[in-house]
C-alpha cells in the first residue's frame, strides 16, 4: 500500500507557519535572566513538531537545520545549559530562516540552503563548547554483533511478571517471530517454573516464562528487534543452536497453539482468566468511532488554496440559522400552495421572519471570514525590537484591541501598510534616546498599535509620542518639489496631508528602514483599495496618530443609491463628504467644459455622470440636480445626479470576471428588484477630470 | 479491523496517521492532546493507542499513567510516536507502561507493520 504524503503537505505547512509565529512570540517574551520553563517547553515542542513532520514529509533540509535548532532548546529545557541573549537572537533568525525555507517548499521551489548551513554551523559552535554540567552524550544503541550463519537460536524469554500491564503479549511475539521465521522452525516450549500456589496468583500478572527455538538462519538482531520493547525489563537469553544438537521436541508446528492454550490453562481457573483475548474481540466488536474531529479545518490540497480556521460555534451557529431558514422557507411554501387574501398576515409574518433569517444568515457567513486582528498585529513586537536595536532606540510596543475582528483578505491586505507605517513611527517619528531625555520626556519612546470598532467600520491607529510632523520642513519640502505653490498659506492639517502625496519624503537621507522608494502615496493607495482612508494628527513635540479606517469587509459594502436619468448607481457610502441641492449660480466654468464649483472657501472639479456615461442628449437638462461630493484619492470631486435615493448594503459582485473592466466603475451588485445597478469607482471618476482644470482649482484657491 | 486512537498535536501528523490506518481498513478516533485523549478513552475501549510524546496539556507519558489506571485500558497495546533515538524517552515511556515505540521519522508502511505487530 503506497500513500501520496503530498497531500499532507500543505496542513504542515500551515502548523509549521503557526509554530513558528508561536516560538518567535515566545522568544521575544523571554528574558534571559527568568527563563520561564514553561515558554521555553512551548518553543521546544514547536521546533520539535516541525523536526518530526518535515522528517516524516520527506523536507530534509528542514528537519536537519531543525534538529539543531532542537537541541539546544532540548538542552536548555533540561537545564544543562542556561538561556542567553546571543542564544535568543539566534533562534529568532532561526524562525525566520526556517519561515523562509518551508516558504520556499510551499511554492515548489528549492529553499535556501545557504543561510540554513551558517546558523546551522553557529549552532553546532555553541553544542560543541560543552554546556554547563556534563555534555550529553547521545547514547549509541549497542549493536549487538552479527552472529548470524547459525543454525538457529535457543531464546529463553523470562517476561517480567507485569509485562501484560504494558499491553505487550508474549503470544503476539511469538506469533511475529513464527512469521518470520516460519511456523515449521519455530518451537515453544513454557516453562512453568516460576508459577505460585494458586492463592497467591495474580491474574493479571504474568508467571511463565518460554525456551523458544528456531532452526532457522536468521540474524539475530532479526529476532532481537521482535522482543525490542520488553527487552529492558525482560530476560532475554540467546545461545546458538550447534549444528549437532537436533531438537528433541515433539509437533512442533502446533507449539504455538499450544503455548497459547497453556498460557490460558495456567489461570484459567480464574473468572477473569481470559481477560485479554476476551477484551479485545470486545473492543473489536464495540459500535464503530465517532468520527467527530476536534477542530473543523479543511484538509488542504497539494496545490494550496488559502484555507481558514473557523471555530466551531461558528459554524455551528451558522447550521443553526441555515435550520431556521428551511423551517421559514417550507412555512412560506405552505402558505403559497392555497394562498388567499384572508392569510396575507402570515404571509407578511413569514415574509419578516424571512429577512431576519437572511440577516442573521448573512452576518453570521461574514464572520466566518472574520479573524482577530491580532493576526495582522503579531509580526510587530519582532519588528519593533529588531529596528529598535537597530536604530539604537529604546521603543516600548502596546497593542490594544487585539481581538478586533476584521475580514480574513482585508487583514491580508492591511499588513504591508501597517509596517511601513509602524517603520516611519520609529525612523521618523521617534526621537532618540538623547533626544527625548533633554525634552523632558521618558528615554524610552511608546508606539501604540490600537483597533477598534466604529458603525460599519474597524478603525486601526499607529501612534508614536515622539516629535511629532515637523509642518516647516514638509512645507518646504513641498515647495521645493513644486507640489504647493510658493505664495499659498497652507493649514496645519492642511500640511500634515501632504505627506501622502506622490513623491514626498521628508528624510534627508534614504535610510535602510524607510524611504526605500515606498512612500506614504502608496500606503495610502492601498488602504484607499480596501475603500479606506488614513488620516494623520500630529503636535509638534508630542506625537503624530495614523488613522486608518476600513470596511470589515470587502464582499458587502455600505452603499448610497442615487439616481441619473434612469439608471441606479451606488457609491461607497465611506467615500461622500456630503450631499447638497445643487446650485446653478455656484457654477463657475474654467477653461475648456470643466466646470468647478466654489463649495465654502474650496473650489471643487465638477462631473456630471450623466455625461461621462452618456445618458443624456445634451439639450436635456437637469431639473433639480444633487450633487455628491466625494473623496477619493484625497481630491475632493463633485459629482452631479438627480435624485439620491436609499441607503443600502450591497453585496460586491466583480464586473471585471463577468464582463470586463469598466473606468469609473469598481463593481456592479443586483438589487432587490432584480436589476443590475452599477457601483462608481470614486477615485477613477476623479482621475478623468480635466487635468487643466485641477490645476486651475488650485490657483484659484490660493487667490 | 481495529478501533484506534491517534493523539498528536501536529494535525498534519494526525491526518497522516489517520489516513494510513483508514486506508488499512481501522476506525482512528484523533486527539490532539493527553486531556483530549483521556476524555475519549474514558466514552471508548480502544484496541490499541498511538501518542505522541511532546503535547501541550499533558504529554504522552503522563497520558499512558492514566490510562493505566483505567480498568479499560489495563492492557491495551500504546504505543508511542518518538522522535528521540536516545533510550531516556523510551525508558520513560516504558515505565509509565506504554507498550513499545514507533520512532519518528516514519512512513505509512513502517506505521502499518508495527501495528500489525500488537493488533496480530
Amino acid at each position: 500500500m503506497s500513500i501520496d504524503l503530498s497531500q499532507f503537505h500543505q496542513i504542515f505547512f500551515e502548523e509549521s507557519f503557526e509554530g513558528l509565529d508561536v516560538m518567535e512570540s515566545q522568544l521575544l517574551d523571554l528574558q534571559p535572566q527568568e527563563v520561564d520553563a514553561e515558554s521555553v517547553n512551548t518553543i521546544f515542542r514547536a521546533a520539535h513538531s516541525i523536526k518530526g513532520g518535515a522528517g516524516t514529509f520527506g523536507f530534509m533540509q528542514v528537519s536537519e537545520f531543525t534538529h539543531v535548532v532542537e537541541t539546544l532548546l532540548d538542552e536548555i529545557r533540561s537545564g544543562t545549559r542556561s538561556m542567553q541573549r546571543n542564544y535568543i537572537d539566534l533562534f529568532l533568525q532561526s524562525v525566520d530562516c526556517l519561515r523562509a525555507m518551508l516558504g520556499s517548499l510551499q511554492s515548489g521551489s528549492e529553499p535556501d540552503g545557504e543561510r540554513a548551513a551558517t546558523l546551522k554551523a553557529s549552532f553546532e559552535k555553541i553544542l560543541q563548547q560543552s554546556a554547563d554540567s556534563d555534555s550529553q552524550v547521545t547514547e549509541e544503541k549497542p549493536t549487538v554483533a552479527d552472529e548470524g550463519c547459525s543454525n538457529g537460536w535457543r531464546i529463553t524469554f523470562r517476561p517480567a511478571e507485569d509485562i501484560l500491564q504494558t499491553g505487550n503479549e508474549p503470544f503476539r511475539m511469538f506469533r511475529e517471530l513464527q512469521e518470520l521465521v516460519g511456523a515449521d522452525n519455530l518451537t515453544v516450549i513454557p516453562l512453568t517454573d516460576n508459577l505460585p500456589e494458586f492463592t497467591s496468583l495474580h491474574p493479571e500478572n504474568c508467571y511463565l516464562s518460554w525456551v523458544l527455538e528456531v532452526r532457522s538462519d536468521v540474524n539475530r538482531d532479526d529476532i532481537a528487534a521482535v522482543f525490542e520493547w520488553v527487552a529492558d525489563d525482560c530476560d532475554i537469553d540467546y545461545q546458538p543452536l550447534s549444528v549437532a544438537a537436533a531438537p528433541d521436541i515433539p509437533t512442533a508446528d502446533t507449539a504455538v497453539t499450544e503455548m497459547a492454550e497453556s498460557a490460558v490453562s495456567t489461570d484459567s481457573t480464574e473468572p477473569v482468566s481470559a481477560v485479554i483475548p476476551d477484551k479485545v474481540s470486545e473492543a473489536l466488536s464495540a459500535s464503530a468511532a465517532q468520527q467527530a474531529k476536534p477542530a473543523a479545518r479543511t484538509a488542504g490540497k497539494s496545490n494550496e488554496p488559502s484555507s481558514i480556521r473557523v471555530s466551531i460555534d461558528k459554524v455551528d451557529s451558522l447550521i443553526n440559522m441555515v435550520g431556521e431558514l428551511v423551517i421559514t422557507q417550507s412555512m412560506l411554501g405552505q402558505l403559497g400552495q392555497d394562498f388567499d387574501m384572508s392569510r396575507l398576515a402570515r404571509l407578511q409574518e413569514g415574509l419578516t421572519q424571512l429577512e431576519q433569517n437572511t440577516r442573521e444568515l448573512q452576518e453570521s457567513v461574514m464572520k466566518i471570514r472574520m479573524m482577530p486582528i491580532s493576526f495582522a498585529f503579531s509580526r510587530f513586537p519582532r519588528l519593533v525590537r529588531d529596528l529598535g536595536g537597530q536604530l539604537g532606540k529604546q521603543v516600548n510596543l502596546v497593542m490594544l484591541g487585539e481581538n478586533t475582528e476584521l475580514d480574513k483578505t482585508v487583514m491580508e491586505k492591511i499588513g504591508d501598510p501597517l509596517v511601513h507605517l509602524v517603520r516611519n513611527s520609529l525612523d521618523h517619528g521617534l526621537e532618540t534616546t538623547e533626544q527625548r531625555l533633554a525634552a523632558g520626556k521618558p528615554g524610552e519612546g511608546t508606539i501604540t498599535l490600537n483597533a477598534y470598532h466604529q458603525g460599519g467600520n474597524i478603525v486601526i491607529e499607529v501612534k508614536d509620542d515622539g516629535a511629532g510632523l515637523n509642518e516647516e520642513r514638509i512645507l518646504n519640502k513641498a515647495r521645493q518639489k513644486g507640489l504647493v505653490p510658493e505664495t499659498q498659506e497652507l493649514s496645519s492639517e492642511e500640511i500634515h496631508q501632504l505627506i501622502f502625496l506622490p513623491g514626498f519624503s521628508t528624510a534627508d537621507v534614504v535610510s535602510d528602514i524607510s524611504g526605500r522608494g515606498v512612500g506614504m502615496d502608496v500606503v495610502r493607495r492601498n488602504i484607499a483599495e480596501l475603500n479606506g482612508s488614513i488620516e494623520v494628527k500630529s503636535k509638534r513635540g508630542k506625537g503624530s496618530t495614523f488613522i486608518i479606517r476600513l470596511p470589515l469587509t470587502l464582499a458587502i459594502l455600505d452603499g448610497q443609491l442615487v439616481k441619473v436619468k434612469d439608471e441606479t448607481y451606488i457609491f461607497p457610502l465611506v467615500s461622500i463628504v456630503e450631499s447638497i441641492q445643487l446650485q446653478k449660480r455656484s457654477l463657475n466654468h474654467v477653461t475648456g467644459s470643466q466646470y468647478v464649483m466654489k463649495l465654502r472657501d474650496e473650489y471643487i472639479p465638477i462631473v456630471r455622470l450623466d455625461e461621462l456615461f452618456n445618458l443624456r442628449a445634451s439639450d436635456d437638462e437637469f431639473e433639480n440636480p444633487m450633487l455628491v461630493v466625494v473623496e477619493g484619492d484625497n481630491e475632493k470631486v463633485g459629482i452631479v445626479v438627480d435624485d439620491l435615493l436609499g441607503q443600502q448594503q450591497v453585496v460586491i459582485k466583480s464586473l471585471e470576471q463577468n464582463y470586463k473592466r469598466v473606468t469609473g466603475i469598481s463593481g456592479a451588485t443586483i438589487l432587490g428588484d432584480g436589476t443590475v445597478a452599477l457601483i462608481i469607482d470614486v477615485s477613477d471618476v476623479g482621475k478623468n477630470l480635466d487635468k487643466s482644470a485641477k490645476g486651475q482649482s488650485r490657483s484659484d484657491q490660493a487667490a | 479491523m481495529a478501533s484506534i486512537l491517534a493523539v498528536d498535536d501536529s494535525a498534519s501528523m494526525r491526518q497522516m496517521v489517520s489516513f494510513t490506518l483508514r486506508g488499512a481498513g481501522h476506525d482512528v478516533q484523533e486527539a490532539c492532546d493527553g486531556v483530549q485523549a483521556l476524555e475519549f478513552a474514558g466514552q471508548k475501549k480502544y484496541d490499541l493507542v498511538l501518542s505522541d510524546v511532546n503535547m501541550p496539556n499533558m504529554n504522552g507519558i503522563e497520558l499512558v499513567k492514566e490510562l493505566r489506571q483505567l480498568a479499560d485500558y489495563k492492557f491495551v497495546p500504546v504505543l508511542m510516536l518518538t522522535t528521540e533515538s536516545a533510550g531516556d524517552v523510551k525508558a520513560q515511556g516504558k515505565q509509565a507502561g506504554a507498550t513499545g515505540w514507533i520512532v519518528k521519522p516514519f512512513n505509512p508502511e513502517q506505521l502499518l507493520s508495527t501495528i500489525k505487530r500488537v493488533l496480530g
